[in-house]
């Protein structure tokens, strides 16, 4: 373009802001998609947990649109963080951003009636709007028929039809809001205000009247949603299936990921000694192949993990199970005063809280979703498994008892009993004493039943995918380092008797702690190990072979095992296993509810009530122990 | 508020496989607490189309308490739970007899 046309209509060129405004599950974020492509940018609104989505679309004149996702909502009287996030960028008054251009709101055409009242509150707002009729092709195939032009004519805004997922209809729609533009429609004076009860249901006759007029019932409704939903809501047949799709999911978690966390570690690992092989011994390749490239492998570690677990929560959310997993739960998890939709967080958690606790982000509910991820952690993750797996191995007798259980394997299994119990009993206490007045109404949309589109899951989790890292970059890597940091130096003296580790803050700290430590049973030692174990809770075990110098702890546990059977009383033992029921110290999680929650306090709050509750229930079970005579 | 008529139950009470339209959606009739003022819960109602002159049919409920209940609401399903239920009063359809 040259500089000569650039002047002579300078506003004319200029980006166009759109926003995308329509109900949950309308297709609104498929559309987005379909218009961005991989144009996009994920942040946070400032101040708010809210994720800003943004993208770029070029309209077929060359024109250059900026496209704001926002949250879906059935109405701009705001509800939820998200809410106010829509209601603020429609209104332009959204700190940080500037008001749109022109609004699309989006309706799934075979669900208009909540979209048309949207769409008159959307109109009294004032600005420009195209109406996108999303979904057409199943509209069409239902035998539904709109008339367009009436409706349109009504509603006083252009209406396009659009399938998002087949990128039909993209083109009218850019040109309709370039239309828009050149005909020099401005926004006109805002007349929303906040409906009362009357003015809602004013706004459902004129809605229920669009819908009379210039919509003809489908000749083929869908009935495949009716019939799905008698077995998957089934009071019985619901419950199992709903069981049974969990047991997969955590099963594909553990397993498949296996391999590829394996092959994560070894590549880090080979990098590692690449590195090492050519850079001089010293402080420099300390930083790099024990802080930096370890610190980056714990972290691209969990990757795995995520993405298969933001696979199978992509699928069932475009599916449509999510709301009736919800439905299913809801009962049974609100007895502990948890949302329905809280279970796939905490079951997610299992494997790993940082997934689990991105995973909350399905709730919508501000305070349902903080008392989620305050109680994810307590769920057992898999990093937890090589420390009990020690510690059980070097202090409970395998022997069966009851003719067929295994005490360890009985142990164990009490061990992820107290986690899930414990994380019940938290966000009972959180709920029933903190949050008192905070049972909010439960009202969801059942949405239709769709066939995922694959580019779009794609899309969806590679998005998820480069978020994590993004995040877990700029928190978590930094964090690893400090952590590095502290366990190198000061360095230790040329004639050092004691395992290096002893003499850093990470020693220094370990022993000035340890008379805190004492009541419940911890040697110097112990505490010692704790500390490096804030990078990974499964590195207490390298840490552990660290001080008490044993070689390759991680490869041998056996050989950790008998040294520390010989260390520590069985009292010490068990101690040690019910502080790591809860073991507040993971660098990694802390950092991701930081993340989420976008505040310092929260992730303290966290801290605090784990390490709290750790160095209880350690110091009730050594006590326990003790008396028993196990001391 | 006036009285409502006899007839007329609240959706709270319906059970699968019952159906009826809404005669209307009150506010608060009881003190109950739904973490939220009675109008606001009203007003969160009619948003989701619970308003008078639509069609509800209960088409679900949950294992434990027969809450939730799914419902069809003219033409979608929504979800909710039996106590925010409580002050949408439906006139009843009379069973069918063939079916």
């Amino acid at each position: 373009m040259s500089e000569a046309v650039l002047q002579a209509s300078p506003a004319a060129e200029r980006t166009v802001r759109v926003a995308l405004v329509g109900n949950p599950n309308s297709g609104k974020t498929a559309l987005f998609n379909a218009l961005t492509g991989a144009r996009q940018k994920v942040a946070n609104y400032a101040g708010v947990t809210v994720e800003r989505k943004e993208g770029a679309a070029i309209a077929a004149s060359g024109r250059h649109l900026a496209i704001l996702d926002l949250p879906g909502t059935y109405s701009l009287r705001a509800r939820s963080p998200d809410e106010v996030v829509t209601r603020d960028a429609v209104l332009g008054r959204l700190d940080g951003e500037v008001e749109p251009d022109v609004l699309i709101c989006v309706a799934d055409a075979t669900n208009l009636r909540l979209v048309l009242r949207l769409a008159l509150e959307l109109k009294a707002v004032g600005r420009p709007m195209v109406l996108a009729m999303n979904m057409y092709d199943i509209a069409q195939r239902q035998g539904l028929r709109i008339d367009l032009d009436g409706l349109s004519r009504d509603l006083g805004c252009p209406i396009v039809t659009t399938v998002a997922t087949r990128r039909r209809g993209l083109e009218d729609l850019t040109a309709k809001v370039e239309e828009l533009i050149e005909a020099g429609h401005v926004s006109v004076a805002n007349t929303w205000r906040e409906p009362d009860a009357t003015e809602i249901r004013a706004a459902h006759r004129e809605a229920q009247r669009l819908l009379k007029a210039y919509v003809r019932p489908p000749e083929h409704p869908d009935t495949l949603t009716g019939r799905i939903d008698s077995v998957l809501l089934h009071p019985i047949a619901g419950l199992a299936i709903l069981l049974v799709l969990l047991f997969v999911m955590f099963q594909a978690v553990f397993t498949w990921a296996g391999p590829a966390q394996d092959a994560i570690d070894a590549g880090v690992a080979a990098l590692g000694s690449a590195l090492s092989a050519i850079l001089p011994d010293g402080l420099l390749k300390s930083l790099v192949v024990d802080g930096i490239i370890a610190g980056v492998g714990s972290v691209l570690v969990f990757l795995p993990q995520i993405l298969i677990l933001f696979l199978f929560i992509i699928l069932l959310e475009d599916f449509g199970y999510m709301a009736r997993a919800a439905f299913l739960m809801d009962r049974i998890m609100g007895g502990a005063g948890l949302h329905g939709r809280a279970f796939i967080p905490l079951l997610s958690s299992f494997a790993c809280a940082i997934p689990g606790i991105m995973a909350a982000r399905v709730i919508d509910n501000k305070r349902d979703r903080l008392t989620t991820i305050l109680v994810a952690p307590l769920m057992t993750c898999s990093a937890r498994i090589p420390v009990y797996t020690l510690i059980i191995g070097a202090f409970i007798p395998d022997r069966t008892v009851g003719g067929v259980l295994n005490l360890q394997g009985l142990v164990m299994f009490g061990l992820y009993a107290s986690g899930i119990f414990s994380a019940l009993a938290v966000s009972f206490v959180i709920r029933h004493v903190f949050w008192r007045s905070a049972v909010e109404p439960f009202l969801m949309e059942l949405p239709t039943y769709k066939l995922p589109d694959p580019k779009n899951v794609i899309h969806n989790l590679l998005l998820r995918a480069k978020i994590f890292l993004n995040r877990a970059g700029r928190i978590i890597m930094p964090l690893m380092v400090l952590v590095w940091v502290l366990s190198t130096f000061p360095r230790a003296p040329a004639n050092a008797t004691q395992p290096a580790i002893d003499y850093s803050f990470a020693g220094m700290i370990g022993h000035a702690l340890q008379p805190l430590f004492a009541p419940i049973g911890f040697n110097w030692q112990m505490v010692v190990a704790l500390i490096p174990g804030f990078a990974a809770r499964e590195v207490a075990v390298a840490a552990l072979g660290t001080v008490y110098a044993v070689a390759d702890a991680d490869a041998a546990p056996g050989t950790l095992g008998t040294v520390l059977a010989g260390h520590w009383s069985l009292a010490t033992g068990l101690s040690f296993l019910a502080w790591y029921v809860f073991a507040p110290q993971c660098v990694a999680t802390l950092g991701v509810v930081k993340r989420e929650t976008n505040s310092w306090l929260w992730m303290w709050v966290m801290f605090g009530y784990m390490t709290a509750l750790a160095y209880l229930s350690s110091l009730a079970i050594y006590h326990l122990a003790v008396s028993l005579g196990w001391g | 508020m006036t009285d409502l008529p006899a007839d007329l139950r609240s959706l709270s009470t319906v059970k699968p496989g019952e159906r009826g339209v809404i005669i209307e959606v009150r506010r608060e009739l009881h003190a109950q607490d739904h973490g939220v003022d009675p109008e606001e819960l009203e007003r969160r109602l009619l948003e989701f189309g619970f308003v008078e002159g639509a069609h509800v049919e209960v088409l679900h409920e949950g294992a434990v308490g027969h809450d939730p209940i799914a419902v069809r609401l003219d033409d979608m399903r929504v979800a909710l739970r039996r106590r925010d239920a409580g002050q949408i009063w439906l006139r009843m359809d009379a069973p069918e007899t063939v079916r």
